[in-house]
């Protein structure tokens, strides 16, 4: 069984064509990296897996379910996490709360008004084993707009961690970090268990194309090249599109 | 503030309000004090969605009219006090979930901008439907109820009975905005795209946010129409929607005593200040512009800020001090 199968996916813009008849089936388990020139259309494809955009044609199946017109907040709660090639998170609050915030998402406290969620001991705990997970645990209270960004990308896994997903949406994840914070990020990933499945969009092939299984070339929205690493990099397209000789 | 000196607060300020007539003497100010009373409860209520939910309405005074020209008429009509008030917050809830399904749509300025057309939708009822509304006479509220058969006749009276029921309001806003629902709006209003790839449904938490603020907002309609024993189409006016919300602005958007400040504010305006101003709408104006040059998040964060600030250059005069702790805008003070 597959964690991830998409089939035939198109969205077009207008006159526009992002995303054309795209064909990719993830095994679960597996660490998946998608690379392509910009504008490619890599992140309107997470945008279309995860919901954010409603495609044209085409189907999303996960783990056998298809998702393809299940509301984009309802798959979070099917195992579907993402993290955003812009941080998108929350400076006004704690490093804490934000991810008490991704806790409190898959639970129906969410919809409480009338209990006090610092008065959460099982949520907030959950939140800190999250914050551990990254190495973030010392930093609990800290309120996110004093932090650093290597800081916050490990805040946006934290908080995509704590959901346990079984498919988890990286895009670009290492996107300007520093060389020692691309070193604690790596480490991060490669201590996410095989339970669950990755997904990983990233320009920085220094980092990504060791960590990656399989690759897939996105190409002004198509795939024009997918295999393991050794033959994508082997593969003439590869090197006209996107390595370069 | 610390949790003794912050329990001692609350304790003053519930003796001084339970005590102001006593204190107060005078009829006339006691009536001040309950209108001061009601605003504010509306004002809370606006601040659910213009502070917490970051939805900005000129529609309130809609549903605050819907409430109070429905209980008038039922009372009109020979119903009691209780099915008038029943139906009366049955039909601004109804409203407010229909006003929330159209302003939906639309986040920022759309959402002001439906709203203001919804306000104004119900005061064109108001003003032209005059077989049922009355027009421009309005409709008059012959007698005010007696809860547990004590009369709100006389002025301490129905300011007893509005503090009971700004306190509530108080209270539920106070847990309200601590609890996990407040935090997922709060979370609504800063990254609407990340609630919703975290699993948040960020269209029906707003929803409920509306119908929340819609519930006390009627509350506050009916309060109005005790106090003034009367309900005019005035009183959906577009002025009266942007009074409300300047009320919220001027004392602090996503705090709990802001909304208390602003309401303050301007009924002593209104109320005080025009017998002896005859252009006190210039003043009022002046005041706002005071308070957004000095104190942009409103009069109760910047207070707070410069209650702080002074105490740390008394407690660091002269001496090498540390950085002063940064003011975070989403807690309330």
């Amino acid at each position: 069984m597959s964690a991830l199968a998409v089939t035939q996916l198109c969205k077009a813009f207008g006159g526009l064509r992002v995303t054309a008849s795209v064909n990719l089936t993830v095994e679960a388990g597996e660490r998946r990296l998608i690379i392509g020139p910009n504008g490619a259309g890599k992140t309107t494809l997470f945008n279309l897996i995860t919901g954010e955009i409603a495609p044209d044609s085409g189907s999303i199946v996960l783990f056998d379910r298809d998702i393809t017109r299940v509301a984009s907040y309802r798959r979070p709660h099917l195992g579907m996490a993402r993290t955003y090639q812009i941080i998108t998170l929350f400076d006004k609050d704690t490093i804490l709360r934000n991810v008490t915030l991704a806790l409190l998402g898959l639970s129906s406290l969410r919809w409480s008004p009338f209990t006090d969620l610092d008065g959460q001991p099982q949520l907030i705990e959950r939140a800190r084993e999250a914050l551990a997970r990254v190495g973030l645990a010392h930093l609990a209270a800290r309120p996110l707009s004093q932090t650093s960004y290597g800081e916050r990308r490990r805040v946006e896994i934290a908080m995509a961690l704590a959901q346990n997903p079984k498919v988890l949406l990286l895009d670009e994840p290492f996107a300007g970090l520093s060389i020692d914070e691309r070193r604690d990020v790596r480490a991060l990933l490669n201590a996410i268990p095989r339970e669950v499945t990755i997904v990983m969009i990233e320009h920085n092939m220094d980092v990504a194309l060791d960590w990656a299984e399989r690759i897939t070339l996105l190409h002004f929205g198509k795939v024009i090249v997918e295999g393991t690493r050794a033959e994508v990099v082997a593969d003439p397209r590869t090197r006209e599109v996107y390595l370069g000789h | 503030m610390n949790g003794r000196l912050r329990y001692a607060t609350i304790g003053a300020a519930l003796v001084l309000l339970a005590t102001l007539p006593w204190w107060v003497g005078n009829s006339y100010y006691i009536n001040i004090a309950s209108q001061i009373l009601l605003f504010a409860v509306f004002a809370l209520a606006l601040n659910v969605l213009v502070g917490y939910a970051g939805l900005v309405s000129l529609g309130h005074a809609g549903l605050f009219a819907i409430a109070g020209y429905t209980a008038a008429l039922l009372l009109q009509a020979g119903y009691g006090h209780f099915a008038a008030d029943t139906a009366a917050i049955v039909v601004t809830l109804a409203a407010s979930a229909i006003f929330a399904v159209l302003a939906l749509r639309s986040t920022g300025i759309g959402f002001l901008m439906i709203t203001l057309a919804l306000g104004q939708i119900v005061w064109g009822i108001a003003y032209r439907w005059a077989s049922l509304t009355g027009g421009d006479n309005g409709v008059n509220v012959t007698t005010r109820p007696s809860p547990f058969g004590i009369s709100l006749a006389n002025a301490p009276s129905f300011y007893f009975a509005s503090l009971v029921v700004f306190l509530l309001a108080f209270a539920t806003m106070a847990v309200f905005v601590r609890s996990p629902f407040g935090a997922s709006l709060r979370g609504t209003r800063d990254q609407a795209r990340r609630m919703n790839a975290l699993g948040y449904n960020v269209w029906l938490i707003r929803f409920v946010a509306i119908v929340f603020s819609g519930f006390w907002t009627g509350i506050s309609g009916l309060l109005f129409i005790y106090y003034n024993q009367f309900v005019s189409p005035q009183v959906s006016a577009l002025t009266a929607s942007a009074e409300v919300l300047l009320m919220v602005i001027s004392g602090g958007t996503a705090t709990l005593l802001g909304p208390i400040a602003g309401a303050i504010i301007v009924v002593v305006m209104k109320n005080v200040v025009s017998a002896y101003v005859e252009r006190w709408n210039l003043v009022l104006g002046l005041i706002f512009i005071v308070i957004i040059t000095f104190m942009p998040d409103g009069l109760v964060p910047g207070t707070v800020r410069l209650c702080r600030w002074s105490w740390h250059v008394i407690r660091w005069n002269g001496k090498p001090a540390p950085a002063m702790e940064k003011h975070s805008p989403g807690a309330p003070p």
